[in-house]
């Protein structure tokens, strides 16, 4: 499968989840809205332009946006994840190793600890971010930082459990092929 | 010259990505407003028609047709209800071309029309509900629209050919005119965004003498909805001293989280009162302005 068509059917799936599940289910609590559609950003091959990386959260951005009828808020977020993502990826991977041996960011590729910190970070800057632009139309400071703080912890969960659940297959790729 | 082509070489992902926030922010505080979410036209479609082929592959676990059914019964006796008509003077008559509905001199005010939920949340502090009706059905701004257990769910925001979306009750800028059963007096109706079983209720003044359990309903001064069709009853009273008013909060008797059958109920009336709102206003409020 080639890595187009194996991003646009994640794609699909994520945004499906994320709008037909997520966005609906009865909420845990009132600050609670888990999202996890981003992770479509961080899984994007490891080789994509920077330029490219941008456009393709926006447009992730706002596709969810068109569902969710909030133009811009979770294109503006994921925007800002994608900008970032090169930053975090480079700050993490050792430095001797200039080529990178899988084909995308995950446990296997970036091990654990530096997979964990990574996805943390992002999430913590998508939901950060978000959750400020709510907040400058509506809402008080306090429930925006317990606001934050949950919707990380609930979708760095989330996301952990499908790590563990769905693990992805990738080839080991070596310089000689 | 040379040197600001080279500045844009060299900054060209920073230009892009504060092109692109820009670009989103524009859309969020341009697009997002209370009755401006315009612009959505072609997404909405697309939208609504993912919305209800997902919306089919539910209603498989659902009741569907027991449902429809029982909607529909309900449409034709809520369209009997006497507070959708209104008494013409009959001393002094004028013709005018709407259809009496009885030889009394009734003319129908409010049509009843079925509609399904394909879309709704209730997580967000802005919720919409997306019904599969639109200006083809005969759909349009600022319609009332009730779950089929004749509680109030929201207001027609948005219409596209076939789909429209709702501003439900939980939407932090929602404002509906409600009024108390037992007294007649009547408030304003908001969400604070929390709890979607809550509403908030004020400026009922203390004099009224409220009790947990009193019954809310929709007020007699609003252009889309009919008077006296339920909206929630009072849970709980917040007791305020400081004002003569009354906190309330309203627990909302059409549920928000399972709704699937709706009505959207049109004034018939609608364009005259409206009409009739806005030169009021040009008349008075251009007037002072010569004045000055």
């Amino acid at each position: 499968m080639s890595d187009f068509v194996r991003n646009l059917i994640r794609f699909m799936l994520l945004i499906m989840v994320q709008v037909y599940v997520l966005n609906t289910i009865p909420h845990l609590h009132q600050f609670i809205t888990p999202y996890i559609y981003f992770l479509f950003i961080l899984w994007l091959p490891f080789n994509i332009s920077r330029i490219g990386l941008l456009i393709t959260g926006f447009i992730t951005g706002m596709t969810l946006d068109f569902f969710a009828m909030t133009p811009g808020l979770h294109a503006a977020a994921c925007v800002l994840v994608a900008y970032a993502r090169p930053f975090i990826i480079n700050i993490l991977t050792p430095k001797e190793t200039s080529e990178f041996n899988y084909r995308e960011p995950s446990p296997k590729s970036l091990g654990w600890t530096p997979y964990f910190v990574y996805i943390f970070v992002l999430t913590l800057l998508h939901h950060g971010y978000l959750t400020l632009l709510e907040w400058l139309s509506f809402g008080t400071f306090l429930s925006f930082l317990i606001k934050i703080i949950a919707t990380t912890a609930i979708s760095m969960l989330l996301i952990l459990t499908i790590e563990l659940l769905f693990p992805r297959r990738m080839k080991f790729r070596t310089n000689t092929a | 010259m040379r040197n600001i082509f080279l500045f844009i070489r060299r900054f060209f992902t920073v230009i892009v990505f504060l092109a692109l926030q820009a670009l989103a922010l524009w859309f969020l505080f341009n697009y997002n407003r209370f009755h401006r979410a315009k612009g959505l036209g072609v997404a909405n479609e697309i939208t609504g028609w993912f919305n209800s082929r997902y919306n089919t592959a539910e209603d498989f676990f659902r009741m569907k047709e027991e449902n429809k059914r029982l909607l529909k019964m309900n449409d034709s006796l809520i369209n009997q209800l006497p507070s959708n008509f209104m008494k013409q003077d009959t001393s002094v008559r004028i013709t005018t071309d709407s259809i009496p509905y009885d030889t009394l001199g009734n003319v129908r005010r409010f049509a009843w029309r079925p509609a399904q939920v394909i879309y709704n949340t209730v997580n967000f502090e802005k919720n919409y509900v997306q019904v599969n009706r639109g200006f083809n059905q005969g759909v349009k701004d600022n319609m009332g629209v009730f779950s089929s257990d004749g509680g109030l769910v929201g207001q027609v925001v948005n219409v596209t050919a076939n789909y429209s979306q709702v501003m439900s009750l939980l939407h932090v800028q929602n404002k509906v005119n409600v009024m108390v059963k037992k007294t007649s007096s009547s408030g304003t109706l908001s969400w604070d965004g929390k709890d979607p079983r809550y509403l908030s209720l004020g400026s009922i003044p203390k004099s009224d003498s409220l009790v947990a359990g009193d019954t809310i309903l929709t007020g007699n001064y609003s252009l889309s909805f009919p008077p006296g069709h339920l909206v929630g009853t009072v849970a709980e009273i917040i007791p305020d001293p400081t004002t003569n008013f009354y906190v309330l909060r309203i627990k909302t008797s059409a549920n928000f989280q399972n709704l699937q059958q709706v009505m959207v109920v049109e004034n018939l009336q609608y364009e005259d009162q409206d009409k009739l709102l806005k030169e009021t206003k040009k008349i008075i409020e251009d007037a002072k302005k010569v004045k000055r």
